[in-house]
């Protein structure tokens, strides 16, 4: 019962951030793709930064439990479906959260993108065997692999030895500084708010 | 009202944050395959099965809601687990906020003012290709193993390896596409 609420609560404030950053406006998705308008980059850089200083500095203080982290595997596959996915991104200006998150603000083309994802995932159980059988979901650097080693865990580190924690603090503060850093845009008329100022 | 990107970074980071410290990270991907497993078992109720013998209790007679012994299969079988439900919220909240904002503009509910600037006006290209786009952004998630949620965001978040090798991927086939496919900003 309790997961459920809270499955609500933390379900319910994500959707509710990305709708209030841009992410469920396929043309600030656009924008930041074509590099015309990087508000919403600055925003996930920071935002990816900030949470992952207070993970580190949660599992340093024992605040976090070790348990709740859920690294993926890495595999070749895991590249050329982040191709695919970028590909359909740019395209749609949709990812699949967003893509929902737009579909329930009303947007039609977001239930549009939506209703093709439910068909491609299909097509990937159905063609799950095949995809199997290339080698492409095969494990690489031992599968679930962080880049440090993660105390309280059984990843693999690429970088054994060194303590996952720190590196992580030191990435997030690194993310931090990329967004801090990063221009409104990188193309277009400089100086210029992109059309509808900076989040349209 | 769109925030900044300095409040809306710190927010949506503490909800990223809330996420792992309370119960896992946040992804959304998966729940597709789910869905799809729910539609297909009503149409087949022998899709999902209880088996005994499977690690989770499920089994499946599609390889795919099979792996893992049977957890996707389980999740098809009991909907109302935290990632399913998890994902029905995002809907829920990203509506709220919408509607607090004032909704979507009549305009931009079709497409957005980039595809018409680049594209023209006729709804059926636009949705057309949005479907196109969402077939091939959820074959790639899945075969990923994960979307812009669950690698980049929740992926990066936690120094794993795949969270870059997935960035590799759609950031190199993203920004040149996109600077392709729409030379007029708007």
């Amino acid at each position: 019962m309790t997961t459920i609420v809270l499955a609500i609560v933390i379900g319910a404030a994500f959707g509710f951030m990305l709708d209030r950053v841009g992410a469920t406006n396929p043309g600030v998705i656009i924008g930041m793709l074509r590099l015309s308008n990087l508000h919403l980059m600055k925003t996930i850089m920071l935002a990816i930064g900030t949470a992952s200083v207070l993970l580190f500095m949660g599992l340093m203080l024992d605040l976090v439990d070790p348990g709740h982290l859920d690294v993926k595997d890495a595999y070749w596959g895991v590249f050329v479906g982040g191709l695919l996915l970028g590909a359909g991104f740019a395209i749609a200006g949709y990812c699949p959260g967003t893509g929902l998150a737009a579909a329930a603000t009303g947007r039609w083309d977001g239930l549009v993108f939506s209703l093709g994802g439910l068909a491609g995932a299909a097509a990937y159980m159905a063609s799950y065997a095949d995809v199997k059988a290339t080698g492409l979901l095969e494990p690489l650097m031992g599968g679930k692999a962080a880049l440090g080693t993660l105390g309280g865990t059984k990843y693999p580190a690429v970088f054994a030895g060194v303590p996952g924690e720190w590196l992580g603090l030191v990435l997030g503060i690194g993310f931090v500084i990329v967004a801090v850093a990063l221009p409104d845009r990188l193309r277009g008329p400089m100086g210029r708010e992109a059309p509808g100022g900076p989040t349209a | 009202m769109i925030l900044s990107w300095k409040t809306g970074g710190v927010l949506l980071g503490a909800v990223f944050f809330a996420a792992v410290l309370l119960i896992k990270p946040v992804g959304v991907s998966t729940q597709f395959v789910i869905f799809d497993g729910i539609l297909w078992d009503a149409v087949d109720d022998t899709v999902v099965v209880e088996n005994k013998d499977s690690k989770s209790g499920y089994a499946s007679s599609n390889a795919y809601l099979n792996k893992s012994g049977g957890k996707y299969a389980k999740n098809v079988a009991n909907p109302w687990n935290y990632s399913f439900v998890f994902v029905l919220a995002m809907m829920g909240g990203a509506a709220v906020s919408a509607m607090m904002r004032g909704g979507v503009p009549a305009a931009e509910r079709t497409m957005p003012p980039v595809w018409r600037a680049n594209y023209g006006d006729a709804p059926w290209k636009r949705h057309l290709a949005a479907f196109a786009a969402g077939f091939i952004v959820l074959y790639g998630a899945r075969l990923a193993g994960g979307c812009t949620s669950g690698h980049m965001m929740s992926g990066a978040m936690q120094t794993s390896l795949s969270a870059y090798i997935f960035m590799a991927g759609a950031f190199l086939a993203a920004i040149p596409l996109a600077i392709i496919l729409y030379p007029k900003e708007a």
